[in-house]
C-alpha cells in the first residue's frame, strides 16, 4: 500500500478554452502552471494562497471537478487522470469535499436527512433508509446535532449546524481524503475553533488525508502538519509547517507571514515592509 | 445554539402548503380559477338555460337589474335569444381546456430541452438555442394562422399553435436557471458524491428551478386564454355554435348599441381570469421561493 | 487640545421591529476623541454595524432607537432635522464602506464618484476638484492617478478601489471617519498596505477614526483604544494594551484564546467555554442572541 495517497504532477489548468464553430481550440487562460503536490495517509496539508493564487481550481483538479490540460494525478496507486466517469464514480466515495458556505452547497429544496441518506444508498453503505439514519443518528450524536434538524431544509439551521451538517455529509461516506475549501471562512472565532477542532478530531478517527484550502495562515497553523504556499498559480514554497512558519525560504511566504496581525501590542509592524 | 428543538416537527411538505396558504394572490386567484374549475364540471347544471337554445321572441333583453329584464336570464341574451350567463359558462369550458392543455404541453417540451440544453451544454446546448432564436423570429399571428389553415379551425388547432409558438418561453427561461443553479456548489457536491449527470439534473436541479417553472405555467394560462379569445374572435377556433368568450365578444361587437351586455360579460370574464392566472402565478413564485431567504 | 470628545454615545438602546422588538443594543456607551483611533470589535450580530449606521444616519427603517443619544461635538445627531443631518454626513463624518465592489457606481467613472463632494459641498468647479482629485489619489499612493480618474470601477482591482475609497473618505477633510470592516473583502497583504495607509491619512488630517472589525489583531496593530460588543452590550473597553494583554472580562480572554495565530501552533482550537456564554446571559439578560 503506498504511503501517498494523493499524488499530482504537472499539474496545468487552463479556463475558457473557446472553440470555434468548427471545434478549433484557442483563447482561454491558464490558471495553473505546473503544480505538484502530494498528500500522505492520514496527513493534513495546508493549501494557502491569496485570490487568484489558483488554490481552488488545484483543490478541484485533485477531485476531478476540473479538467487538467496538463499532468497526472494518481490517487491510491491509480492514475485518474482521465478516466471515464464512469470509472472514477465508484472511487467518488473515497474522495470527498466540504465547501465553504453550506447555503450554497446544501441543496435548499431538500431535506437535511434526504441530503444525508441518498449518499449512503448510493454507495450501499447502508441497505436502507432505517439503517442509513442510524449511521446519521450516530454521527449527530458526535456533532452536537440536534436530530430535529432532519425534516429541516437547510436555511432553517443555524450557520454552524449547517457547516457541521456539510462535515457529516462527508464523513458519513467514509472516505479516505477529503478536500476541505475555505470551511471556516466567514465563521466567527468561536464556532471556528469549534469546526477546527471537529475536523482534528475526525481526521485522526478515521484516518483521514485531507487537503485544507485557506486564505488565512493562521488557521493552517492550528490544523495542518504540512503547508504549500501558492501565487500565480504556481506553488512558491512548500514543507512541514513548523518549518515554514518559523524559517519561511521564499519572500512571498515571508511577506505573507508578514501581513497578518496578531492580537498584540507590536509597534513596528504597520511601517515594517516585507519585499517580495 | 438555536433553539431548534423547541420548534414543533413539522414535515417540509407541510411548511410548504403553509407558505403558500399565507400568500393571498395563491389564495385568492387560486379560488377563483377554482369557482372557473367548478364552472366546467358543473356547467349542465349550473347553467340556468341550455346555451345553444334560441329563442328570437327573447333576443336582445338586458340583464337582470336593468329595466326589461326577462326573468331567469340573469345577464339578458343576445341577438338570436340565447341566455349570454349559460353561454358564459359554458364558454369557460373552452377557455380553460385551451389554458391547461396548451400550456401544459409548452411547458413540457420547453422544460425538457431547456434543461438539456442548460446542463449538458455543448452542441446540445448549441443546437437547441439556436433553434429557439430561429424560431422565435417567426410572427406568431402569421403562424397561428397558418397552422389552423393546415389543420382545420378547432379546438386542437388552437391548442397547437399556442404551444408550437410558446415553448420557446419555457425553454429560455428553464435554460438559464439551470445554468445558474448549475454553477452552485450544491451541484459541485452532488458531483462528488458521484451521482450520476442525468441524475443530477432531475433530482438536484430541477427542484430548484420548479419555482421559476411553476409561476410561469400559471402566466402562460392566462396568455393562452387570450390567444383562444382571439383566435376564436376571428372565427379560427371552434365552430360558431360552440359558446366561446371571443366568439361572444365578436358577436357583442356587432350589436354593441344595441345590447352592450353581449360583449361587456365575456371581457369582464376574460379579464378576471387572466387577472387570476397571473396573481396566481405572481403568489406562487414568491411562496415557494422564500425557501432561500426572507 | 480639548478635552472634550468628538464624539460621545450615551446609553444608545435600539430594538428590531422585524423581530418583535428583539434588543439590538442594549444601553451602549461609548467615547471618541479628537485625531484618536476607536476600534469597535464584536462577532457577527453584536451590534458593531448597527452602531455605525446609527452614527451615519442610515439606520434601516426596522430597527427603532429606544433611548440614548449620539453627541457629536454636542449636537445629538438622533434629533437633529434631516437638512442639517445631511450637512454632517459626508462632511465631518465619512464612511470607508466594507465592500469596494458594491459601493462604487459601477456605471461612473472614478473622477466623477470622487469629485462629487467637492463640487456639492465645496462648491469647486470641476478644474479645482480635478485638480484636487489628483492629490487626492497622490495621498493615497496611486501611482497613476490620471488613468484612475478615467477609469470605471471594474477596471481597478480589490485594493485600487478600496484606495479611492479612502481618498473620497478623506476628501472633504472629516474630523471623523466611521470604517466599516474595510480590509474585510481584501488580501492580506493589501490589508496590510490598507490599514497602514488608513493610519497614515488619519495621523497626517487628525481625524478621528472608528474602525469597525471582527479581527481582534487588526485592532491590536491600528487601534488605540478598543470597545468590545456582545449581542448589543459593551462587554469590555480600554486601551488596546489593557485589553489584549490584560483582559478583564472572560470573554474578552475565551476570544483571544479561540483566535489562531500562526506563530502558535495550540491556538485556535479553544472555542469559546459554555460558562461564557452563561456568564454573559446572566449579565445581559436571557434574551441574549448566541452568534449567528
Amino acid at each position: 500500500m503506498p504511503d501517498k495517497l494523493l499524488t499530482a504532477s504537472g499539474i496545468e489548468v487552463t479556463y475558457g478554452a473557446t472553440r470555434g464553430l468548427l471545434g478549433k481550440p484557442g483563447g482561454g487562460h491558464k490558471v495553473l502552471h505546473g503544480v505538484d503536490i502530494d498528500i500522505r495517509r492520514g496527513e493534513t496539508v495546508g493549501i494557502v494562497g491569496e485570490s487568484g493564487s489558483g488554490k481552488t481550481t488545484l483543490g478541484r483538479a485533485l477531485l476531478r471537478l476540473v479538467n487538467v490540460s496538463a499532468g497526472t494525478i494518481h490517487f491510491d496507486g491509480k492514475d485518474i487522470t482521465d478516466i471515464p466517469d464512469a470509472a472514477l464514480r465508484p472511487l467518488r466515495r473515497r474522495m470527498q469535499m466540504i465547501f465553504q458556505d453550506p447555503m450554497a452547497s446544501l441543496n435548499p429544496r431538500h431535506t437535511i436527512r434526504r441530503i444525508l441518506v441518498e449518499p449512503l444508498l448510493l454507495h450501499r453503505l447502508a441497505d436502507d433508509a432505517r439503517s442509513a439514519e442510524r449511521r446519521i443518528a450516530a454521527i449527530f450524536e458526535r456533532f452536537m446535532l440536534p436530530t430535529a434538524c432532519l425534516e429541516r431544509n437547510p436555511h432553517e439551521l443555524s450557520g454552524g449546524q449547517r457547516q457541521r451538517v456539510g462535515i457529516a455529509r462527508a464523513a458519513l461516506l467514509e472516505p479516505d481524503f477529503v478536500l476541505a475549501d475555505e470551511v471556516v471562512s466567514g465563521l466567527d472565532v468561536s464556532t471556528q475553533a469549534q469546526v477546527l477542532n471537529l475536523m482534528k478530531e475526525l481526521s485522526r478517527d478515521l484516518g483521514l488525508s485531507m487537503a485544507f484550502i485557506s486564505h488565512d495562515l493562521s488557521v493552517i497553523r492550528a490544523v495542518c502538519d504540512r503547508v504549500y504556499v501558492m501565487r500565480h498559480g504556481t506553488v512558491v514554497e512548500h514543507g512541514l509547517c513548523d518549518r515554514v512558519f518559523t524559517a519561511p525560504e521564499n519572500a512571498y511566504t515571508r511577506a505573507l507571514l508578514d501581513a497578518i496581525p496578531l492580537p498584540r501590542i507590536e509597534p513596528g509592524w504597520l511601517d515594517r515592509v516585507a519585499e517580495v | 445554539m438555536v433553539d431548534i428543538a423547541s420548534y414543533p416537527i413539522q414535515t417540509a411538505a407541510k411548511r410548504r402548503r403553509r407558505a403558500l396558504m399565507a400568500q393571498p394572490k395563491v389564495v385568492l386567484g387560486g379560488a377563483f380559477i377554482l369557482i372557473l374549475v367548478l364552472l366546467v364540471v358543473g356547467a349542465p347544471w349550473i347553467a340556468p338555460k341550455d346555451p345553444l337554445e334560441q329563442d328570437l321572441m327573447l333576443g336582445t333583453l338586458p340583464p337582470a337589474w336593468i329595466d326589461g329584464a326577462e326573468p331567469g336570464y340573469w345577464l339578458g341574451t343576445d341577438d338570436l335569444g340565447r341566455d349570454v350567463l349559460s353561454r358564459l359558462i359554458f364558454g369557460t369550458r373552452i377557455a380553460l381546456l385551451v389554458a391547461f392543455v396548451a400550456a401544459t404541453l409548452a411547458a413540457l417540451i420547453g422544460t425538457l430541452l431547456g434543461l438539456i440544453a442548460g446542463w449538458y451544454g455543448g452542441w446540445a446546448d448549441r443546437v437547441i438555442s439556436r433553434l429557439v432564436d430561429i424560431w422565435m423570429a417567426f410572427p406568431p399571428v402569421l403562424l397561428s394562422i397558418l397552422l389552423v389553415a393546415v389543420l382545420g379551425a378547432g379546438v386542437h388547432s388552437v391548442i397547437a399553435a399556442i404551444v408550437i409558438i410558446d415553448w420557446t418561453r419555457f425553454c429560455r427561461v428553464v435554460r438559464s436557471e439551470t445554468k445558474s443553479q448549475a454553477q452552485m456548489d450544491y451541484v459541485t457536491a452532488a458531483q462528488t458524491i458521484g451521482f450520476s449527470r442525468a441524475r443530477i439534473l432531475f433530482s438536484e436541479i430541477l427542484p430548484n428551478v420548479a419555482p421559476v417553472l411553476i409561476a410561469l405555467v400559471s402566466l402562460e394560462m392566462g396568455i393562452a386564454v387570450i390567444v383562444e379569445a382571439i383566435l376564436s374572435f376571428v372565427g379560427l377556433s371552434v365552430s360558431s355554435d360552440t359558446p366561446t368568450w371571443g366568439g361572444m365578444i365578436a358577436a357583442g361587437r356587432q350589436m354593441i348599441y344595441q345590447g352592450w351586455w353581449v360583449m361587456v360579460a365575456p371581457l369582464i370574464a376574460l379579464f378576471a381570469t387572466v387577472l387570476a392566472f397571473n396573481q396566481l402565478g405572481d403568489g406562487l413564485r414568491r411562496a415557494l421561493d422564500p425557501v432561500m431567504g426572507r | 487640545m480639548s478635552n472634550l470628545p468628538l464624539l460621545s454615545i450615551n446609553g444608545l438602546t435600539a430594538v428590531s421591529d422585524r423581530d418583535g422588538g428583539a434588543p439590538i443594543l442594549r444601553d451602549v456607551s461609548l467615547k471618541v476623541m479628537r485625531g484618536e483611533v476607536l476600534g469597535l470589535v464584536g462577532e457577527s450580530g453584536a451590534g458593531k454595524s448597527t452602531i455605525a449606521k446609527a452614527l451615519l444616519g442610515i439606520l434601516p427603517r426596522t430597527i427603532r432607537v429606544t433611548g440614548g443619544s449620539v453627541l457629536f461635538e454636542d449636537r445629538d445627531l438622533l434629533t437633529l432635522p434631516s437638512r442639517t443631518l445631511r450637512q454632517i454626513i459626508g462632511n465631518e463624518i465619512a464612511l470607508i464602506p466594507q465592500d469596494p465592489q458594491t459601493a462604487l457606481n459601477p456605471g461612473r467613472r472614478i473622477e466623477a464618484q470622487l469629485t462629487d463632494g467637492l463640487r456639492m459641498k465645496r462648491g469647486m468647479s470641476v478644474r479645482q476638484a480635478h485638480a484636487r482629485a489628483i492629490a487626492l489619489l497622490e495621498e493615497v499612493h496611486i501611482r497613476d492617478p490620471l488613468r484612475v480618474l478615467k477609469a470605471y470601477p471594474h477596471e481597478l482591482s480589490g485594493g485600487m478601489r478600496q484606495r479611492v475609497l479612502i481618498a473620497a473618505a478623506f476628501s472633504l477633510e472629516p474630523k471623523l471617519v466611521v470604517a466599516d470592516e474595510p480590509t474585510t473583502a481584501l488580501d492580506v497583504t493589501v490589508q496590510k498596505q490598507i490599514l497602514r495607509l488608513i493610519r497614515g491619512m488619519q495621523d497626517k488630517h487628525g481625524t478621528a477614526v472608528i474602525f469597525v472589525t471582527h479581527d481582534l489583531g487588526v485592532v491590536a496593530q491600528i487601534c488605540d483604544r478598543v470597545t468590545l460588543l456582545y449581542s448589543g452590550k459593551v462587554v469590555e473597553a480600554g486601551s488596546c494594551a489593557d485589553v489584549l494583554e490584560r483582559p478583564a472580562h472572560a470573554y474578552t480572554a475565551a476570544l483571544l484564546a479561540a483566535s489562531p495565530r500562526y506563530d502558535r501552533p495550540d491556538a485556535g482550537l479553544t472555542p469559546v467555554p459554555q460558562a461564557v456564554f452563561d456568564q454573559l446571559r446572566r449579565e445581559i439578560g436571557t434574551d441574549a442572541r448566541p452568534n449567528a
